[in-house]
């Protein structure tokens, strides 16, 4: 009876873990399973929401804690040719962009954006992969530059558009097939994977690689008259972001052209990077070349509000 | 207050003259349960996470070139790949568990192999979402818990030693490492080394592993900067966390070695049915 009841109970033992541990990878890779796992994450934004106001700061610290090296990831030397070619000129052929849903549309040099009251702040940036570092940022508040363009009623998410290209889709551009369900050349799955995606992209024969000074600037921002050139192979994706009006008119959400008191570096996100300080890293958008206002964030990339979040991470990164 | 609060569980002797009591209440086997599923997965996707920065730093930035702990991979001298765990300045060759191991065949440079995480592939994303689903889970059980534990009376009858145990703590000591475990009416209250273990346990680790997983938080720490300071900073607290995860799984493999050692089938049963055998009666008998 009792070794009868022993086996019975080895056996339940050893079939529930089993179950859980293959059944778990099985769960999550259907929709339904990714839903129920989210909750988790649409509760953190919630209640970290109930703790703060939209005007709490993320804590400055003192210029004696500044990492004496902040870890460029993600994209650290943008290979696409219009964004060379800005690098060449040392960025004074630089606008940004502010489209979308704002009273009056902007275009502004760099030199605009440093005329214009700047924030200096002393953050910990903090990677979804878990490091750290403290850096000392200058820009301008996204506010001011909001406020500038005025916002339309509707206008509830920023979106920003960056210069660099993650990803490259197979097929002819504008093809729209399979949007990263893996019918990209190559793909990061997490932002520390992107330099090992862009050693295989320098080695695709039919990829244009890093331009010289001399070609010609492309229009991709929405910005000049060009006519966009046929792109090599496929079609680039380039990083994006969003975030709402909540953190959007945070004082502390800068974009911001300086780190620790020098010119934002190319590595770093140069010209203009957003600082969102109380998020993770990846929101932290780097070469932001356009700032587009929208009501909804479905008509970007595939849904989600940004290039990661396209791919499984959450919207919203405060933890 | 009765001399023993233990004494007022419900008791009967069955036909064969073994003496039962009802040892643990449907909430607390139901808690118990959830929360070894719930620390399982957490743990698994929390091997995912600190696999994509697999290294450990002390205070509020990471300090690249000098980390606390790191699991890597490298070249050895005679050109294969190994797999390294630096300690400080201590390294230990860990190949085919820690830094390199195999997956279907290949050699695989992470840190922890695929069947330690959860998913088993390489997925951030998806290790984080099911990392914090359970952290929730894991806080809900606790609080129904702790509300239940205090309530009932449970959580000072089963974690608080009683007078007369912190009095004999050395023979207590002594009768735990010697693998003597109590009998008869005895065994109707946890012993001074295991409340104590359960205190810490319930009270300490537990609660620190939830704050120091909070305190990494930037939204966490914008709202409560005091909790990410009370840490020594967001890479401390990164640190503590996955040190209290070393802790919690070592708690777990002693408590399961001291499930099967002091009888497996009796244990086993009192934490899915509630009863408990304390033996034959030879009290009475006697």
């Amino acid at each position: 009876m009792i070794l009868h009841r022993r086996k019975l109970l080895t056996a339940g033992a050893g079939l529930m873990g089993t179950a859980l541990l293959g059944g778990c990878d099985k769960f999550a890779g259907t929709e339904r399973g990714q839903r129920t796992l989210q909750v988790g994450e649409d509760a953190n934004q919630y209640v970290q929401r109930l703790l703060m106001s939209p005007t709490t700061l993320a804590r400055e610290f003192p210029t004696s804690m500044i990492s004496p090296w902040f870890k460029p990831n993600g994209t650290i030397d943008p290979p696409d040719r219009a964004f060379r070619s800005l690098v060449a000129k040392t960025f004074s052929d630089f606008k940004l962009t502010v489209d979308g849903l704002v009273q009056t549309p902007l275009s502004l040099s760099l030199a605009d954006l440093r005329a214009l009251p700047a924030r200096t702040q002393i953050t910990r940036h903090d990677c979804v992969e878990g490091w750290s570092c403290i850096g000392q940022w200058s820009g301008v508040p996204l506010a001011d530059v909001l406020k500038k363009a005025g916002l339309k009623p509707q206008a509830r998410y920023a979106v920003f558009h960056c210069a660099d290209t993650l990803e490259v889709e197979a097929g002819p551009k504008g093809g729209g097939k399979g949007r990263g369900q893996g019918a990209s050349l190559w793909r990061p799955t997490h932002p520390g994977a992107v330099r090992e995606a862009y050693v295989q992209l320098a080695a695709a024969d039919d990829w244009g690689g890093p331009a010289t000074a001399t070609d010609a600037p492309k229009d991709d921002w929405g910005q000049g008259d060009a006519a966009p050139e046929p792109e090599p192979v496929g079609t680039p994706i380039r990083y994006y972001e969003s975030i709402d009006l909540y953190d959007a008119f945070n004082p502390q959400t800068i974009l911001a052209y300086d780190l620790n008191g020098k010119p934002l570096p190319v590595s770093n996100g140069a010209p203009l990077r957003l600082r969102v300080e109380r998020q993770l890293g990846y929101k932290q958008a780097k070469y932001v070349m356009r700032v587009e206002m929208v009501e909804s964030l479905a008509g970007i990339g595939q849904g989600s509000g940004g290039y990661w979040e396209d791919r499984g991470y959450e919207w919203y990164a405060g933890i | 207050m009765a001399a023993s609060p233990a004494l007022e569980a419900p008791e009967t002797v069955d036909r064969q003259g073994r003496r039962w009591f009802y040892r643990h209440p449907l909430v607390i086997r139901l808690a118990h349960w959830i929360n070894a599923a719930v620390l399982l997965v957490l743990l698994m996707s929390g091997l995912q996470i600190f696999n994509a920065h697999p290294a450990l730093y002390w205070g509020a930035t990471s300090t690249f070139d000098t980390p606390a702990l790191a699991i890597t991979s490298d070249q050895g001298r005679d050109g294969t790949n190994r797999g390294v765990v630096t300690i400080g300045s201590h390294t230990l060759d860990t190949t085919g568990v820690l830094g390199l191991s195999e997956e279907g065949g290949t050699e695989v440079e992470r840190a922890f192999p695929g069947w330690a995480t959860l998913p088993a592939n390489q997925d951030l994303a998806t290790g984080r979402r099911w990392h914090f689903l359970f952290a929730w889970l894991l806080v809900i059980n606790g609080a129904v818990y702790l509300l239940y534990g205090l309530v009932s009376g449970q959580l000072r009858r089963r974690l608080i030693p009683d007078g007369d145990q912190i009095r004999h703590l050395g023979g207590s000591v002594k009768e735990h490492l010697l693998l003597r475990f109590p009998e008869g009416t005895e065994a109707k209250r946890y012993n001074a080394i295991q409340k104590l273990t359960y205190l810490v346990l319930v009270l300490g680790l537990l609660p620190a592993m939830v704050l120091a997983g909070l305190a990494m938080s930037p939204g966490v720490d914008a709202a409560w900067p005091w909790l990410t300071e009370l840490f020594g900073g967001r890479q401390s607290a990164r640190s503590i966390h996955f040190i209290a995860a070393g802790l919690i799984v070592l708690f777990v493999v002693v408590h399961v070695l001291l499930v099967i050692v002091s009888g497996l089938v009796n244990n086993m049963r009192g934490m899915i049915t509630g009863w408990f055998s304390l033996g034959r009666d030879r009290e009475s008998a006697r």
